[in-house]
């Protein structure tokens, strides 16, 4: 039987400790949906990645702003928005991880898993009004980081 | 996270790190454990990762910061018994070209 459109929000205040609630209500909902051990633990990273994003450069770790995350799950399409209230981020300002220059950074990688492990990754900013980011994965794409990957 | 460490003959530390090295908490541990291990007089570190149940991006920068720390003091500093998920992550970033990887004990101590 087809399941009915499912709609999952939580917010969370900005804390590290608190990516792990998210993280996990991302791979139940995959789980639950169909998507084997390792595809949902890849989702379920990408998640983690973003709330990390959204808490660290996004709220500044100030744990009066909050993190808003809302998966929107219908027809074996999966939409996950994640949204900070921090001073706005521009991602073409991030390098790429896969440059030679950049293979031995410590920090930058975040982005590069989301992309690799969603079928597609968008932002929208405004100066002052916080970061919002988009992924989205169809569930029946298959599973697992070789399905996804842009490397 | 937690870290277990025990020397070997020909002077390999073996450090064993158990559960996660994620953003705000194993990562900083990770750099205090390899930065303790140097102060010491440790040279050779193997990172046994058989434990890490769990590792983000912060977690690989921290081991990349740890491979740097540790060559730029001429030390060497390789990886045993990785995850299968950690595998993965590091070959899609490419650093599995960086680091030194075993999946046999005594294979990676004659190595050092």
């Amino acid at each position: 039987m087809e399941r009915d459109a499912e709609r999952i929000e939580i917010t969370i205040s900005s804390r590290f400790e608190n990516i792990e609630l998210v993280q996990v209500i991302a791979e139940h909902l995959c789980e639950n949906a169909g998507l084997d051990e390792d595809g949902s633990h890849w989702i379920g990273m990408a998640v983690r990645e973003a709330v990390a994003n959204a808490i660290k450069h996004g709220n500044k770790l100030d744990v009066r702003k909050k993190v808003n995350a809302t998966f929107d799950l219908d027809a074996g399409n999966l939409a996950i928005r994640i949204s900070d209230e921090g001073e706005g981020f521009d991602p073409a300002k991030v390098s790429d991880p896969l440059n030679p220059q950049n293979l031995m950074k410590t920090s930058g990688r975040g982005i590069f898993y989301m992309k690799t492990f969603m079928d597609a990754v968008s932002y929208t900013f405004e100066p002052g009004r916080g970061t919002a980011l988009v992924m989205t994965k169809n569930l029946s794409n298959g599973s697992g980081i070789a399905s996804g990957s842009k490397a | 996270m937690k870290a277990t460490s025990r020397s070997t003959d020909n002077g390999v530390e073996i450090i064993k790190l158990d559960g996660k090295i994620t953003i705000g908490a194993g990562d900083q541990q990770l750099r205090e454990v390899i930065s303790s291990a140097m102060n010491s007089g440790k040279t050779k570190l193997l990172l046994d990762m058989s434990g890490v149940t769990t590792i983000d991006s912060s977690g690989i920068g921290e081991l990349v910061g740890s491979y740097t720390t540790v060559t730029n003091r001429g030390g060497k500093l390789k990886l045993l018994h990785l995850p299968a998920k950690l595998n993965e992550l590091l070959h899609v970033t490419q650093l599995i070209t960086v680091f030194e990887v075993y999946e046999n004990e005594a294979d990676a101590l004659a190595s050092f």
